[in-house]
């Protein structure tokens, strides 16, 4: 079975005489009316990238407390991404396709 | 040999695809070519496997059926005591005999107010998570209570429901039958009606005849129909599966004020967007759209074809000109009038009366 959530390894960045890691970025796909995972958790400060490959546009949002947002309306074919630097859980819903729905924990 | 054989047969490959290219646009008007990332089209046997007919009705693990559940939630839907005037029942503006709405664009409610948005029908909801023209509430165990307390709708206020419904006998033994814990509770009110209402599934039509194989149940124009829905006319983008709708939320681009859905997601897609209503004896439940402003199926067909009424930043990318020929939008009407199944008498129930050795 083809997974969409794509692990990002971290990259060492040098600045100023020291290193960081870069945030882990994961990727969600929205297909026919769906989205590639019902169930995710991340680290704080990684990075959830919404893909439509829907020939239909979508609008992913959350109002549940600690990860609420709004993605930009995606048109098809569309990508965009959306960083998380607090703790939180709660349901990523599409506000045109409510069917479409599912969980996030940012620990 | 082998080397230039396949430089050929590449270049043949190539003019041929060229070619089936030019054909297809020449068959497909531009505007009703797919949209992007649209998978090709389906013949006519892969989209009948789309629209077949779920064998079982869907209740809530909280709110099980049960046969006394739905007996009490048919007599509260069929009593107008359930509004303040004791006037309006449910039924005034989802008449079985009218498939469940009330052929007017807007029902009248309490005290003669006039509702906001058309009924609509009642078929099927069980399917449905977010109802109400807006989703406003989830499923129907969730809605009931909305059109109760509306003053413009019923009127009634909670409490004086229940004393009402306390003071009948025959309330007072329904709701023990059904709801033996607790018995007379606003929220068992609605459980019952709930349950009454997820069991109102439109029947099989000749559309669901012809999916089982019955290639005479349905005419040549509603086949040709069918596949324009399905294809060109883009219909199933939203109208898809059994029920003929994807349970989701757009603006079709009509010239009303009603802002819909953005009143409940304050999202800029949410502007005048409202939910997908199933198509099912679509053909008995003129006028249509949210407003009731299109008198019939044929003017629907029309208003897509034309790509709406209204341009503005929120019309759905499925609302757009279509190029359907006359010929074309009597075939998809055709077709929609196949999903009506045959009128049957619907027994209205008896309903409890006053106590008449009541002290």
């Amino acid at each position: 079975m083809r997974r969409y959530l794509v692990p990002v390894l971290a990259t060492f960045i040098g600045a100023a005489g020291s290193y960081a890691f870069a945030a882990g970025t994961h990727t969600v796909v929205q297909s026919e009316k769906k989205f590639s995972e019902a169930e995710l958790t991340i680290a704080k400060g990684d990075t959830l990238v919404f893909k439509n490959e829907d020939p239909f546009t979508h609008n992913v949002y959350s109002q549940s407390p600690g990860i609420a947002f709004e993605l930009k309306v995606q048109k098809p074919g569309e990508s965009s991404d959306i960083k998380f630097d607090r703790e939180g859980s709660g349901e990523i819903r599409c506000a045109i396709h409510p069917q479409m729905k599912m969980k996030l924990t940012v620990k | 040999m082998q080397k230039n054989s396949g430089t050929l047969t590449g270049r043949f490959a190539a003019i041929s695809a060229v070619a089936l290219a030019l054909v297809a646009a020449i068959a497909a008007p531009a505007s009703a070519q797919n949209l992007p990332l649209q998978k090709p089209w389906k013949t006519i046997a892969e989209y009948k496997k789309d629209y077949v007919r779920p064998t079982k009705v869907p209740y809530l693990a909280e709110n099980p059926y049960t046969p006394e559940k739905e007996r009490l939630g048919q007599m509260l839907f069929f009593d107008p005591r359930l509004s303040g005037s004791n006037a309006v029942a449910c039924a005034n503006c989802h008449l079985p005999g009218m498939a469940w709405t009330d052929g007017v664009a807007k029902s009248v409610g309490e005290k003669g107010a006039i509702h906001v948005r058309n009924a609509p029908t009642l078929f099927n909801l069980a399917w449905t998570e977010q109802t109400a023209w807006d989703g406003r509430t989830e499923y129907l165990e969730g809605h009931v209570k909305g059109p109760i307390g509306n003053p413009r709708v019923m009127g009634q206020p909670a409490d004086q429901l229940i004393a009402e419904l306390g003071a009948i006998g025959g309330y007072r033994d329904a709701f023990k039958a059904a709801f033996p814990k607790d018995g007379i509770t606003m929220d068992n009110v609605m459980r019952a009606i709930a349950v009454f209402e997820r069991g109102l599934v439109s029947g099989e039509a000749p559309f669901d005849h012809w999916i089982k194989g019955n290639e005479k149940a349905i005419s040549e124009s509603a086949k040709r129909g069918f596949m324009l829905f399905n294809t060109k006319a883009d219909c199933a983008a939203c109208h898809s599966g059994w029920s003929f709708t994807d349970q989701s939320f757009y603006d079709i681009g009509l010239s009303d004020a009603d802002e819909g859905r953005i009143k409940i997601i304050k999202l800029a897609s949410m502007n005048h967007a409202f939910k997908t209503p199933t198509l099912r004896e679509i053909g008995r439940t003129a006028p249509y759209m949210h407003d009731g402003s299109i008198a019939n199926l044929t003017k629907v067909v029309e208003h897509y074809n034309r790509g709406g009424d209204v341009k503005r930043e929120s019309v759905s990318e499925h609302v757009r000109p279509l190029n359907l020929t006359k010929a074309e939008i009597g075939d998809i009407v055709d077709f929609l009038l196949s999903l009506d199944a045959p009128d049957k008498p619907y027994p209205v129930p008896s309903l409890p009366m006053v106590d008449h050795k009541a002290p």
